[in-house]
């Protein structure tokens, strides 16, 4: 049995509006019906762009929003059916690792107290002695110094202060931790040490992850398994490896193929699928297919009116795209019309201009 | 000559009580005629000072600006500020990392563009609306003359670069500076808008001064790179050599620790030890040392140069590639990583 | 590679490293205390406030003079206009009943600051209670503290509406003719000031991400309140509090200028000398100039504290 279910999880949030009266005018609809499965030991990868729901996602599973409809199984317990005391209590069990490494640390307390107060909350360890030397052993564990105990958050630097958001983590001894942008506020020399970082500790502790990223390579480089949303639902959902080497769904493939790599030879060669204008807002979610709007592939009447499911096509490989099949044998092209238009060739631009003042309002 | 040559450019920021701060000490570095060249590196390694010092945004108060940059014949550190206002925006063109701020928040897009074509370009009323239509449907924003009565708030992130973008290239300038132009939005706006700068530059012959610390952006989009490492330039070469064999350790490194789409799940990742905070000044040695894998006692003796690089062994060591590096002791395939000692 | 250049080379990287470290275990408060010291505004404001600590402290004792006995009644005639001004024995020289106008404003400046500080201490207090509740409630107490939210902030939007000077006239009307009911009305008309600000302090707070983050850790809701928004929600309570210092002390003085203060009139207080100089003020100005300056340079006092306190305070100036 998987460590984690989510089952249709549905986060709806009320549009309000009114002078006297709050009335409902309509329904933001951040994660509308989601199904997927985390294995106990695995990392799963939810990858998206802005918008698309995942950090909603991300605290609905922990219940720090509250769900509207379906059902978050935890190691064979609903959690949104949990009454409020039982369900603190179980959060030494699901932990979260959050974005801004300095946000999520209350700037005025010391180190020890901040790894402290999890374990306070849960009774673990029995005084504050046996409190302090479980500290000191998961700080040298997170590679931070025994000396950083009397210590504020705002005297370490970025990396360092996510290996406390981290520390934080797993001195409750977690199953499952969720990240949520782990390393997307930290430099690219810092992003590998906090990565490597969280593979050991999964290692050696035996933890599941289900890691929330926008980085499709982060995700593809952590992750077993990886699931894409789009406009709050999955739209594809592979094991890692799958994902990259046959992206089946349109989106999948322009978001991978959109994905900078640090290298020319790849970089001139790749193909490259530029979608059309931006992420439809998801308070008013196109209907039919969610995508259709962007989508190069298109096909008249069915990706307008039918949303499609999440269908397996084997091997553990989901994905909610009605032609899928189809684009992967070439019998439904894209339609080179609906790429992007960028730079269009408009003469009478002239190569000079005469003095003024600055076009470009400095940034404030 | 160069469109731009930048000599020895420093930034010192006055200390509050304390000594003061150098964020750029001392960058040099050329810009061609249609010409893409990156300046990368991460944050406080100098770079958005060094684009700012450019354009003369730096504040006046508590700020050293020292060095040369040569634009056309003309430095533009020495300019006077009317001289440098009639530049920017002619010549010079700037877009910043976040577009919402860029941008007047009270004021529809249509009116901010048609200001520009006033004032550079003479033109007023239906015709400068007409043109600021023009340039809207030209970087990609669909129903333009719509969009030019909206106001900043209610276009999405990408659409408001692109309207920045717009306005920076109202009166084609010779250079355009971006800073971190795509770092605020999504992958996939990301990578309109990267392919409307390449047509940009293609097109128009403008140069592209892009800072960036996204190395996958520069393997894509960059002529020569410029890697900058505590307000210095430590390497320096063409696209393909940098990324095929960078020399640095720092650039070495950079490129062990990002993980690669390409890359098979699991292939282990080298990250460079400590953080920025880890460094000495440039005075004491190599301010890499501290995190570097490879250094030596001899990185502590004085500033190492930037030197150029010797070609790989056999090559014609005559041919200049261009490919410079600051570093007394070059990553070769051959090199082994010293023990850690801080 | 020999062990002594392995070792001569850590030793030399690690003291160039070393100044590095500034890293000290100091947490914020301390931090802001640091820069506070350095603040050319703040070390002004508190030398002014200290002056007046030590004035209202050990002026009854240095007074010269007896504040109340109109020991030169004779020499001063108001109806022919003839008042003394300052001169060897009376260095401020005399009030309309002639007693030592120094004196006076010596005894006088521990009744007024007591003002000050009383009605401010009252304010904060209620208004933090209020607030808190009020913030507290909206963002940790679902339905029921959303409602209990609405009540309270009705209650402090009717205090916002009223005058505060008419409110404290109010209550001085009601409660009668005292140095309390000055206290009370001052401080109660400060009050939804600092509701309002705690409130809005802490429903900030409450969306950031620590407390998702101590709420994730299964951390009780009544600690995050108390152990984490409350504690980051009071900075800009504690500057309001050195300004309204200077507004009670303003607005005390203009309640006894209105007559509702101390009712023994001859007692000293800046306000009333303020408020009785007024009447002879064409003749003789300086009688209300001098308690004028006093109201004016210890309010300047507390506001460049408060002002240095809200820059060593604002998160976003940290180093």
């Amino acid at each position: 049995m998987s460590l984690l279910e989510l089952d249709d999880v549905k986060v709806h949030f009320p549009v309000k509006r009114g002078v006297l009266f709050d009335r409902t005018v309509g329904h933001v609809y951040a994660v509308d019906g989601v199904s997927l499965s985390v294995e106990a030991g695995q990392t799963y990868g939810l990858v998206g762009e802005s918008g698309c729901g995942k950090t909603t996602l991300g605290r609905a599973v922990l219940r720090l929003t509250d769900i509207t409809s379906g059902r978050v199984v935890f190691d064979g317990t609903d959690l949104a059916a949990l009454p409020d005391e039982e369900m603190r209590r179980t959060r030494h069990r699901l932990q979260m690792v959050f974005q801004d490494p300095l946000g999520s640390l209350n700037p005025r307390q010391n180190i020890e107290s901040i790894l402290a107060e999890g374990m306070a909350a849960h009774g673990i360890g029995a005084n504050r002695e046996e409190r302090r030397e479980r500290i000191v052993e998961i700080l040298r564990r997170v590679g931070l110094p025994a000396g950083a105990l009397s210590r504020y958050p705002h005297e370490f630097s970025g990396g360092q202060r996510q290996r406390i958001g981290i520390a934080r983590a797993i001195v409750l001894e977690p199953d499952l931790i969720i990240c949520d942008e782990p390393v997307s506020a930290l430099d690219v020399s810092i992003q590998a040490q906090v990565l490597n970082l969280l593979e050991e500790l999964q290692d050696a502790l035996g933890l599941t992850y289900l890691v929330i990223a926008h980085d499709l390579a982060v995700v593809r480089h952590i992750s077993d398994r990886i699931g894409v949303m789009y406009l709050g639902s999955l739209v594809e959902e592979a094991p890692s490896d799958a994902l990259y080497a046959e992206p089946r769904h349109p989106y999948t493939r322009a978001l991978m193929s959109a994905v900078p790599v640090p290298d020319p030879e790849v970089e001139d060669n790749r193909e490259r699928i530029l979608l059309r204008g931006d992420l439809p807002s998801p308070a008013n979610p196109p209907a039919g297919c969610r995508f259709h709007t962007r989508c190069p592939w298109r096909q008249p009447e069915r990706c307008d009116t039918e949303r499609p499911a999440l269908t397996d096509l084997g091997d553990g490989h989901r994905v909610a795209c009605h032609y899928a099949a189809e684009i992967a044998d070439g019998t439904v092209q894209p339609i080179r019309d609906l790429a992007p238009p960028v730079l269009r060739d408009v003469p009478g631009v002239p190569a000079q201009a005469g003095g003024g003042e600055e076009p470009v309002p400095a940034a404030s | 000559m160069s469109l731009l040559d930048v000599d020895e450019l420093t930034v010192a920021f006055a200390g509050r009580g304390g000594p003061d701060t150098r964020a750029v000490a001392g960058v040099s570095f050329a810009v061609d005629q249609g010409e893409v060249v990156g300046l990368v590196g991460e944050s406080g390694c100098g770079k958005s000072v060094t684009s700012l010092a450019l354009m003369g945004l730096l504040p006046k108060r508590g700020v050293t600006v020292g060095g040369r940059a040569v634009f056309d014949g003309t430095d533009l550190l020495s300019l006077r500020p009317s001289a440098l206002r009639d530049l920017r925006g002619s010549q010079l063109a700037m877009i910043f990392q976040d577009p919402l701020s860029s941008l007047n928040p009270v004021v529809p897009i249509g009116i901010q563009v048609t200001e520009i074509l006033t004032r550079h370009r003479g033109l007023r009323g239906a015709a400068a609306r007409k043109e600021a239509a023009a340039l809207l449907d030209r970087v990609g924003i669909p129903d333009p003359t719509r969009r030019l009565k909206e106001y900043p708030h209610q276009l999405s992130g990408g659409m408001r670069q692109r309207a920045l973008i717009a306005m920076a290239v109202a009166c084609a300038p010779r250079l355009l500076i971006a800073d971190e132009p795509t770092t605020a939005l999504d992958v996939t706006i990301q990578a309109q808008i990267l392919e409307l700068l390449k047509e940009l530059v293609d097109q128009q012959g403008t140069a592209l001064l892009m800072i960036t610390h996204d190395l996958g952006v520069v393997a894509g989009l960059c002529d020569r790179v410029n890697v900058l490492y505590a307000g210095k330039v430590v390497e320096a070469a063409a696209r393909r050599p940098l990324f095929a064999d960078p020399a640095h350790p720092y650039a070495h490194g950079l490129l062990g620790s990002i993980p690669r789409l390409d890359a098979p799940r699991g292939d282990p990742l080298n990250p460079i030890r400590g953080s920025i905070n880890d460094r000495i000044d440039w005075a004491d040695g190599c301010a890499f040392a501290p995190r570097c894998d490879f250094y030596t006692l001899d990185c502590l003796q004085g500033t190492p140069e930037l030197a150029g690089r010797a070609g790989p062994a056999g090559a014609d060591d005559e041919a200049d590639t261009g490919h410079r590096v600051r570093c007394v002791n070059p990553v070769t395939t051959t090199s082994e990583a010293t023990e850690a000692a801080v | 590679m020999s062990t002594t250049t392995k070792s001569a080379k850590i030793d030399r990287l690690a003291e160039l490293t070393a100044r590095n470290e500034t890293a000290s275990g100091a947490s914020l408060w301390v931090e802001a205390f640091r820069r506070l010291r350095r603040s050319k505004m703040a070390l002004i404001g508190a030398a002014i406030m200290a002056v007046f600590v030590v004035l209202a402290i050990v002026g009854p004792w240095i007074a010269p003079y007896s504040p109340t006995a109109q020991t030169w009644r004779d020499e001063v005639f108001v109806n022919r206009g003839e008042f003394v001004g300052p001169r060897g024995d009376n260095w401020l020289g005399l009030d309309h009943l002639g007693r030592d106008l120094f004196s006076r404003l010596l005894v006088g400046t521990r009744q007024t600051l007591l003002v000050g500080v009383v009605s401010t201490v009252l304010a904060f207090v209620v208004g933090a209670v209020i607030g808190g509740v009020s913030g507290a409630a909206l963002a940790f107490g679902g339905r029921v503290g959303r409602q209990i939210d609405t009540v309270l902030m009705r209650l402090i939007d009717m205090m916002l509406a009223l005058p505060s000077l008419l409110l404290a006239v109010s209550i001085a009307a009601v409660l009668g003719q005292s140095l309390t009911t000055v206290m009370i009305a001052v401080g109660v008309a400060q009050i939804p000031i600092f509701a309002r600000l705690l409130r809005g302090s802490m429903l900030a707070q409450a969306g950031a991400d620590y407390v998702l983050a101590a709420r994730s850790l299964g951390v009780r809701r009544r600690r995050i309140v108390l152990a984490h928004v409350l504690p980051n929600s009071l900075g800009p309570l504690i500057v309001q509090s050195t300004l309204a210092l200077a507004t009670a002390i303003i607005e005390a003085a203009a309640l006894s200028y209105l007559g509702l203060g101390n009712p023994d009139a001859s007692q000293p207080e800046w306000g009333v000398m303020l408020a009785q100089a007024q009447r002879f003020f064409d003749q003789e100005p300086m009688m209300a100039v001098y308690p004028a300056l006093g109201i004016i340079i210890t309010s300047l006092g507390f506001t460049l504290l408060g002002e240095a306190m809200r820059e060593a305070l604002d998160p976003r100036l940290r180093s």
